[in-house]
């Protein structure tokens, strides 16, 4: 090698690991940067959550977030789990509003499992790539509705219409707002069953079909068994958003801060109490830490089970690979 | 005294505007070994799918000519594919046991077909894992999970599985294609045991284990038939200079 070789060689060199390595390095830090923004911005409102809900409890006690123990004229004690924090004895049970958020969102969620799943299949197994293609976006367009104005239907539409039909102690109640947050939760259920579905591999179907199977009873005794993780993932995910969400509820369900088990009356949940309250309570008075407690429930709720879906779907998807 | 089962007559397969198989016709015959060969994109598994109707499946299938088992076109309207894939079970490439006990996926089938006593369900799964080999190392081991067992394994419970709708005619896609050498002289082993009742049809890349298993050796070149004749005759002293070619590994 001679010497002006040898000095092109160090020079290009010098080159690539000057301008090259500072540009990765950079483009790796802005992308790690970003992620990180994101997890800090999570642990904070975490964090601002704790510390809001742990001043609420300082100042109102733990147990009062249950329920409330009152003194009945006969002179007996009685407890009452309701949330009534404007009264001049205030009350700050969540348990009316807790029971509230399952009322709508568990018969939303078994809405949503039953139309998603099969809706899934279809998709999945059933369509042909046309009508695949078509369907698809459509069925996503759903969950892209603004909820408001699902929330304004339901309200305005099918409340009258649900009225005529059946005529429910209440106008507004659960049962229209959890109809009103299936909208929503189908096509969330419909579209990670299907990606559920189609993570089966094509040759279980193949062994199926040359076993003599038909279509049906390889979707019933092969791909569905493969799932069964990823639809148990897309429920609970449908599930999680059923609770999180809040104007539809907010809007048809009546919002009555009463403990009802009763599917046809008015309640509330805890996303439409944070929303209605939030604008109207004085800053730093209890009223607001008890939003505060609320809103750390819903947060550690979802979280849960979304980390679980997340812990299932990871599970299934190893299963599948080997 | 070699029975004819499987007679295919100027078949053309399509999958689109794509023809996979361009005026097939040959006999196959019932308990020989019939190995299929040719470089990839030849026709070889779109003749074998063709013999199960799995092609059926396949988008924008469609063919010309016939297919008999049996001196039964399978490509009659009144032709029943369950009765049919009964008739005739498929070995795929890679393993595709279905993410369940052994014992369910030997059940599979006879529970499917309307078997519901559960002590002659016993006894298919016992007697296709003792016809594929595979019962010794399966028979302690029936509840656990299929996929926890080796590849070879694995690929003989998939051969008992297809044993256990009583088929006559076993099509096998490259079946030892993803199997350490041992496992593959088992599937070898087996496939000589199992041609004295069936009729078994192998898609292989590997001409050795062609030379070695087969009876009848068919060559396949873009979607053409170029040569059929018995497997000693084809290994030593083809008629068509391509076979040589190929056979010799000049090309492929």
């Amino acid at each position: 090698m001679n010497v002006k070789e040898e000095e092109f060689i160090s020079q290009y060199s010098a080159a690539v690991s000057k301008k090259k390595l500072i540009k990765e390095k950079l483009i790796k830090y802005f992308f790690m940067i970003n992620s990180l923004a994101a997890i800090f911005l999570i642990l904070s409102i975490f964090i601002f959550l704790l510390y809001e809900s742990y001043r609420a409890f300082e100042q109102i006690g733990i147990g009062e977030f249950i329920g409330k123990e009152i003194s009945t004229p006969g002179g007996t004690a009685k407890t009452i789990y309701q949330w009534y924090p404007t009264s001049e004895e205030p009350r700050y049970s969540i348990i009316s509003l807790l029971v509230g958020s399952l009322l709508t969102a568990l018969p939303a969620t078994l809405i949503s499992a039953l139309f998603g799943i099969a809706v899934g299949i279809y998709l999945s197994e059933i369509a042909s790539s046309r009508s695949r293609e078509i369907l698809k976006p459509v069925i996503e367009i759903f969950a892209g509705i603004p909820t408001v104005v699902i929330g304004f239907i339901m309200l305005a539409i099918g409340a009258t219409v649900f009225n005529d039909l059946f005529h429910p102690p209440n106008r507004l109640n659960a049962f229209l707002a959890s109809i009103g947050l299936s909208i929503i939760c189908i096509p969330i259920v419909a579209s990670l069953t299907e990606e559920a579905l189609r993570s089966v591999p094509n040759e279980l179907r193949m062994a199926s079909y040359s076993l003599g199977a038909n279509k049906w009873q390889t979707i019933k005794n092969v791909i569905l068994p493969a799932a069964i993780s990823g639809l148990s993932a897309a429920i609970i995910l449908g599930f999680g958003r059923a609770v999180g969400e809040t104007m539809i509820v907010l809007m048809a369900s009546g919002n009555a801060a009463e403990l009802t088990f009763n599917i046809f009356r008015s309640m509330r949940s805890m996303t439409a109490t944070i929303a209605a309250e939030m604008g109207e309570v004085s800053f730093e008075s209890n009223h607001y830490y008890a939003l505060f407690v609320i809103g750390m429930v819903l947060f550690v709720s979802t979280f849960i089970l979304n980390l679980i879906a997340e812990l299932i779907l990871n599970k299934m998807r190893k299963k599948l690979r080997s | 005294m070699k029975e004819v089962k499987i007679k295919i007559n100027n078949l053309s397969v399509y999958f689109n505007y794509i023809q996979a198989l361009n005026d097939v016709s040959i006999e196959l015959y019932a308990n020989r070994v019939t190995s299929i060969i040719g470089p990839s994109g030849c026709g070889k598994t779109s003749l074998l799918r063709t013999i199960n109707r799995m092609n059926d499946l396949m988008h924008g299938f469609r063919l010309t000519g016939e297919v008999l088992i049996d001196g039964v076109n399978i490509y009659e309207p009144e032709i029943d594919v369950v009765n049919l894939r009964k008739l005739v079970g498929m070995i795929f490439q890679k393993s595709n046991l279905f993410p369940k006990s052994v014992y369910e996926n030997l059940a599979f089938a006879p529970m499917l077909h309307g078997i519901k006593d559960k002590k002659e369900i016993e006894e298919i799964v016992e007697r296709t894992a003792i016809q594929a080999g595979v019962w010794n190392e399966i028979k302690d081991r029936l509840n656990e999970n299929a996929l926890n067992f080796s590849a070879g394994q694995q690929q003989r419970i998939c051969i008992a599985r297809a044993l256990t709708v009583e088929p006559d005619i076993l099509l096998m896609d490259e079946p030892a294609t993803a199997l350490d050498p041992v496992s593959t002289a088992r599937i070898e082993e087996l496939i000589f045991e199992l041609k004295r009742k069936y009729t078994i049809v192998v898609v292989t890349h590997n001409m050795q284990q062609a030379a070695r298993i087969s009876d009848y050796t068919a060559f396949f070149y873009l979607g053409h038939l170029v040569e059929y004749d018995k497997t000693t005759r084809i290994f030593t002293n083809p008629a068509n200079k391509q076979t040589e070619d190929y056979v010799t590994g000049r090309f492929g």
